[in-house]
Order: structure tokens, then C-alpha cells, then sequence
């Protein structure tokens, strides 16, 4: 059994969903144009993350084996509404640039994976844990791919201006194309890192 | 909405993978070979069809005369793993041999965000019956074109030298972008 430090730091790192389990890849690519949507996003899934561990974690002897998935899935669209409403309420603009991202947390198979592979054996405290490492890893990604696609194809970070106004944005990191590009060179960058620095 | 605008731009204008990013994930997974790819696709024009004709339904007689928009997230998921599990049951019963050819794909498509995602922009939209069927089929057939022709490149990737870090994923995620951005070409000929 290992420690509840290395359960909360393997989100983080060694397992980080985003690079090295190379999960939840479409809201990864689509809303991280720039850094608060990355955030935003990365917080909304670490919510609905937590709370779907929790009740799975708490349910774990009460749902039949059969009907696991099924029984998940309702949860997690139970979170991910309320998720949902909340931001509507309360942070209206990052719910209109999240758009159609946020009810698709349902399917976003970080959250379906941990209640499948950790949740569902672990109690409580354990999963609690899990789902805050899993969620700050994926929070972590998601606004460092923001960072860098706003800085560069905006010259901004988190809305301010950084880069002077002698600085010509490379627009096409703000597009499509430059989500996926982005995306593929931080993965090679991290393999490269992980292998230099011997973490496995 | 013209019919013919909504196929063109589903299919090449705004292609669901490589602009919309939705279903990243067998975009990934199943690119590897053009057999299977074609299988992927050939289940997914399948079953977003059907889905989105049954979501349709349960949105206008159930969910908007009765109140409960906010319901849709979870009516949608539930209603397509149920429909998927239930084609499945269908088709095995029925048509062995297009059940054999959409094999392990079937099940894994419950999870592809395209389907539910696909069903709740029909609905946010306020489309119409055929709009919705003619957008279902068109994105499916988008998606199915990005698969094709990413499997095409990656079978000839297998053979070139990758350096050793960027090899799987972090190479296939350049191609998909640089695919992504052949594609933008066609975004300045026609918007919805």
C-alpha cells in the first residue's frame, strides 16, 4: 500500500493524466487558447472529479457489480449538472467560452477511469486524495498549455499584456492547428524531461 | 438552414475532430490502421445517427413540454448507453456479420464524445428532424474522413525515424495539426 503522499503526488506527476496517461484530450485541446479557460475547465473537471470518488468510493459496497458503470455514469452526470449550473450562475463568461465542454465532462474518461480503477476498490479518504492529485495534475496541464498558447499567439497571460506592444502574436497557436501542435511538442518535451530526470 | 451548407460544413468547414475537437480520444486510439479506422467510422455513422434521432425525440415530447432542460445531460447519457447496448443486442441477433465487422467498437462508442456531443448541439441549435438526421450523418462521415486519412499517414509513419521521445501520441498529435490546419483552408469558403 503506498503512502497517501505518493497517492496524492502520482496524480501530479508520474501518472498526470494529461501527459503521461494522455486522457481527457478533448477539452485539453479545445479550451486551452489561453490560460483562464484552461484553468476554468481544469477546476469544473477536479470538482466533479472529487464528488464522483467520494459517492463511489462510499458506494462502493452498495452498487452490484453488474450495473457499476451504468450506476457511475449517473453519477458523474449528476456532479457535472449541478457543475454546470453553478458556473451558469455564477461565472457566466467562463461558462459561455467552456460552451459545449461542460456537459461532456460526463464523458471525459479521466473521471470514469478513476472511479473504475481506484475508486471503486479504496475507501473514502484514499479516493478523496486520488481525485485531488488526478484534478490539480489536470488542472496543472490545462493551464500550462493555456500559458503557453496565449503567450505566444496573444502575447498575454491570464488577460495581461505582457509581451509589449513591439511583440507580432503568432495567431495560428490560438487556433486549432496550434492546439494540436502545442499539445504534441509539451509531450515530447515531458517524455524528454521524465527520461532525463529518471522519474518512472 | 440550406441542408447542403450543413453537410459541407460539418464534413470539411468545421470538421469535428480537427476543428471541434471532440473524440480526440479514438481519433487516437483506432488511427493506427486503415481497416479498423473504417470500422470505427462505419459504427459511429451508425449509431450518431440513431441517437440523435432518439435524443430528438425524448428532447421535444419529454424534456421541453414538461420543464426539464436541465435534465438533458443526464437523459442523453443514459439514453445512449442504453441505445448502444441495445443496437448491440440488435444487431447480434439479426446481422451477425455487421455486428462482427463493428466488433469491439460498438461498446467503446458510449464513451465517444461526439455522440452525446453531436446530440446536444442538435438541440441547442433548435434544429429540425431532417436537420438533425442530415447533420448526424455528415459529422459521422467528417469524422470518418479525418480517421481515413490519419490512419493513411500513420501507416506510413510506422516506417520513418521518430526520435524516441515524440514517438506515438506526441507524433501523431503534429500530424493531426498540420491535417487541422489543411483543413482550416476550407473554413473561409463557407460558415454556418
Amino acid at each position: 500500500m503506498s503512502t497517501l503522499a505518493q497517492e496524492f503526488s502520482k496524480g501530479i506527476l508520474k501518472e498526470n493524466p494529461t501527459f503521461r496517461l494522455i486522457l481527457g484530450m478533448c477539452p485539453t485541446l479545445a479550451v486551452t487558447a489561453s490560460a483562464i479557460n484552461g484553468f476554468g475547465m481544469g477546476i469544473s473537471a477536479l470538482v466533479v472529479l472529487l464528488c464522483s470518488n467520494i459517492l463511489v468510493a462510499a458506494l462502493r459496497n452498495v452498487i452490484p457489480d453488474k450495473v457499476r458503470i451504468p450506476a457511475y455514469i449517473l453519477i458523474i452526470a449528476t456532479f457535472t449538472t449541478i457543475v454546470d449550473m453553478v458556473l451558469n450562475a455564477f461565472a457566466p463568461d467562463l461558462h459561455k467560452a467552456l460552451g459545449i465542454f461542460i456537459p461532456l465532462i460526463v464523458v471525459n474518461c479521466i473521471i470514469l477511469g478513476r472511479a473504475e480503477a481506484f475508486a471503486r476498490k479504496n475507501n473514502v479518504v484514499r479516493s478523496i486524495i486520488d481525485a485531488l492529485g488526478m484534478g490539480l495534475g489536470f488542472t496543472l496541464s490545462l493551464t500550462i498549455l493555456g500559458i503557453i498558447r496565449e503567450l505566444f499567439g496573444n502575447g498575454s497571460i491570464f488577460g495581461a499584456n505582457v509581451m509589449g506592444t513591439a511583440f507580432e502574436p503568432m495567431g495560428v497557436l490560438a487556433t486549432a492547428p496550434g492546439a494540436f501542435i502545442t499539445l504534441g511538442v509539451m509531450l515530447g518535451f515531458v517524455n524528454f524531461m521524465f527520461k532525463r530526470l529518471r522519474i518512472e | 438552414m440550406n441542408l447542403l451548407a450543413i453537410v459541407f460544413v460539418a464534413i470539411l468547414a468545421n470538421n469535428i475532430v480537427l476543428n471541434q475537437f471532440l473524440g480526440i480520444c479514438p481519433y487516437l486510439g483506432v488511427s493506427k490502421r486503415i481497416e479498423t479506422s473504417l470500422g470505427m467510422g462505419m459504427a459511429v455513422i451508425f449509431v450518431m445517427t440513431i441517437s440523435s434521432i432518439v435524443t430528438w425525440i425524448i428532447d421535444i415530447l419529454l424534456l421541453q413540454p414538461f420543464d426539464l432542460v436541465y435534465l438533458r445531460t443526464i437523459a442523453f447519457i443514459l439514453v445512449i448507453a442504453g441505445l448502444v447496448q441495445l443496437v448491440e443486442t440488435v444487431l447480434k441477433k439479426t446481422n451477425p456479420t455487421l455486428f462482427r465487422a463493428l466488433g469491439i467498437y460498438l461498446p467503446l462508442i458510449t464513451t465517444n464524445c461526439t455522440i452525446l456531443g453531436v446530440a446536444l448541439l442538435n438541440v441547442q441549435a433548435g434544429n429540425n428532424i431532417i436537420q438533425t438526421i442530415v447533420y448526424a450523418i455528415s459529422v459521422a462521415v467528417g469524422f470518418t474522413l479525418a480517421l481515413l486519412i490519419m490512419a493513411g499517414i500513420r501507416e506510413r509513419l510506422e516506417l520513418a525515424t521518430v526520435s524516441s521521445y515524440l514517438r506515438g501520441a506526441a507524433v501523431s498529435l503534429v500530424t493531426a495539426g498540420i491535417l487541422s490546419l489543411a483543413f482550416m483552408g476550407f473554413k473561409g469558403m463557407m460558415t454556418l
